[in-house]
């Protein structure tokens, strides 16, 4: 799959935002007055800044706030929902513990649980997709909620639950890689499956002599080659290196932001494999996957 | 709602014989033709004299095929939309535009609530959607729903495009919900398939497979090649002056 930055930016930086939404509203800290306002102000700027990246991905803007009627049917749809109650309820939250120095416990659970339920209705729009199998597997969401806690935890400076949870994501990440890789020959399409034809069949002629939508956007091939070497940078930078940092030089500042930056480029890394490592089944009517024949 | 009908009354759809197509493309420009004239945004092209890349609804693809013993052969593919009766393109679609049509199961999308957010591409397993990348809405077959059933048109042009113009007749229309109608029985007859059967999309449309070839074998392998004593090759130990010459080019 193509990795627009857009989408890349939009689900690692806003899903560290909802996990710092989601310790705020745990009470993880529970902050009042300036040191709230600093602590949402960054929680709002990662959550809504990841939101407007993935708006510049439409190609049709105009309809966007027509996504919000297909929530029976659609994650994307769910998505915009879940974001949007998240967004209202933490602000009421937020607004309350800033100016009021007021914290109203339940409110924020609530806002703690929309945070959270978004990064899952995320990470739902592209576990669904069957026609992408390394996708649709359960480490999908579980990689994507891990990651947005750690970040979260990170961010929030709850550097116990931060410690755990990026070895936590770690490992989930491995998951992921390990069974993804997998996953292709699982799902059983071929392109035998995919023309109906007898013997061994392969691409004779493309459609066309150019490129086309379907092959900028479902058959991207380019970094598969480089992905052994991105796999252990992804977790180097998001794993080993602020885990190492918090452990040798304690909870401070100056380190605490070392392994958030980290982290964060870590996250980013994994995201972009996430989608240049994506094989769509379409590919097979272009002649991609041959290597991935099941059996 | 971007939910699935629980049934639709027709199942309207096309019948590919990939044993007859000619891979003439004539079906990719009739389709191109008709459709970037009529409904919805017209189907752009990008580049033309540099790197062209253009929106089609419909794509001719040729493979190879070796089977066990004996040649290759080639068999040209054309792909469009295959209207589903379970489309995944339709329930990821967020705002509506994707839907499925109770009375006839045509697959459609309503460019006036489309977002272009591309999900509904990437659900579908067949390549049969593409962003049109100067509208920025999703473009795909429509059957020619306005075709089809246009009363301004002559009776037999009220078929979609492409198989209106099929030279080959490799293309037919029909109501395959109908066990009784005339694609129904073609593909009865001629052991019709479905594409990628275990993505579980239940296509509409449906795939005729190559006949079997005939008996006569392949050009120098067998005896029913009546040229095949004129190929042998005429002296297996050359004698006289091309056997020294063979002889003395073999010891340099």
């Amino acid at each position: 799959m193509h990795p627009a930055p857009s989408v890349i930016i939009f689900s690692s930086l806003s899903g560290a935002g909802f996990g710092l939404l989601f310790f705020l509203g745990f009470g993880f800290p529970t902050v009042t007055g300036w040191v709230a306002f600093v602590f949402y102000l960054i929680a709002y700027a990662l959550a809504v800044g990841g939101l407007m990246s993935a708006l510049f991905h439409l190609g049709n803007k105009k309809n966007a706030v027509k996504s919000y009627s297909q929530w029976r049917t659609s994650w994307l749809s769910r998505e915009a929902w879940c974001a949007v109650a998240a967004l209202l309820v933490m602000g009421l939250h937020a607004a309350l513990q800033v100016f009021f120095g007021t914290t109203v416990a339940p409110l924020g659970w609530i806002g703690a649980i929309l945070s959270l339920a978004t990064v899952f209705t995320t990470s739902m729009i592209y576990a669904q997709l069957k026609t992408i199998p390394r996708w649709n597997q359960p480490a999908t969401p579980a990689f994507f909620l891990a990651a947005s806690l750690a970040g979260g935890a990170l961010l929030s400076g709850n550097v116990d639950a931060a410690l755990i949870l990026m070895v936590v994501l770690g490992a989930i990440t491995a998951w992921h890689w390990i069974k993804g890789d997998r996953r292709f020959a699982e799902a059983g399409s071929t392109i035998e499956t995919a023309t109906r034809l007898q013997g061994r069949v392969s691409l004779w002629e493309k459609p066309h002599t150019g490129e086309n939508y379907l092959t900028h956007e479902m058959v991207y091939q380019i970094g598969r080659k480089h992905a052994a070497k991105l796999r252990v940078i992804a977790l180097a930078l998001m794993v080993v290196i602020p885990v190492a940092v918090l452990l040798i030089f304690g909870p401070h500042h100056m380190p605490a932001i070392v392994a958030v930056l980290s982290h964060l480029a870590g996250v980013l890394v994994q995201r972009w494999l996430f989608f240049a490592e994506a094989e769509h089944v379409v590919g097979l009517y272009y002649g991609a996957h041959g290597a991935k024949r099941a059996g | 709602m971007t939910a699935l009908p629980s049934h639709t009354d027709k199942k309207l759809g096309l019948v590919i014989d990939l044993d007859t197509c000619v891979g003439c493309h004539a079906c990719v420009t009739a389709c191109k033709g008709w459709n970037t004239q009529n409904y919805g945004a017209p189907l752009s092209d990008q580049d033309p004299y540099g790197k062209p890349s253009g929106t089609f609804l419909n794509r001719i693809h040729s493979f190879q095929s070796q089977p066990e013993t004996g040649l290759a052969r080639t068999t040209h593919f054309p792909k469009s939309c295959l209207h589903c009766d379970d489309a995944p393109c339709v329930t990821v679609c967020p705002t509506g535009a994707s839907y499925k049509r109770v009375e006839d199961g045509i697959v459609l999308v309503n460019e006036d609530a489309c977002m272009g957010c591309g999900l509904c591409a990437w659900a579908c397993p067949y390549g049969a959607r593409e962003m049109d990348q100067a509208a920025g809405v999703m473009k795909k077959c429509t059957l020619c729903v306005d075709r089809i059933y246009n009363e301004n048109l002559p009776e037999e042009d009220r078929e979609p495009a492409c198989v209106r113009t099929c030279p080959a007749g490799a293309r037919h229309f029909g109501d395959l919900g109908d066990p009784t109608s005339a694609v129904s029985l073609l593909v009865a007859d001629r052991g019709g398939v479905d594409l990628m059967p275990e993505q579980g999309t239940r296509p509409v449309n449906q795939y005729l497979p190559p006949r079997p070839r005939d008996t006569i074998a392949d050009v120098m392998t067998g005896d029913e090649d009546i040229l095949a004593p004129f190929l042998a090759p005429v002296a297996e130990d050359p004698k006289g002056f091309l056997g020294w010459l063979d002889r003395a080019l073999e010891k340099l």
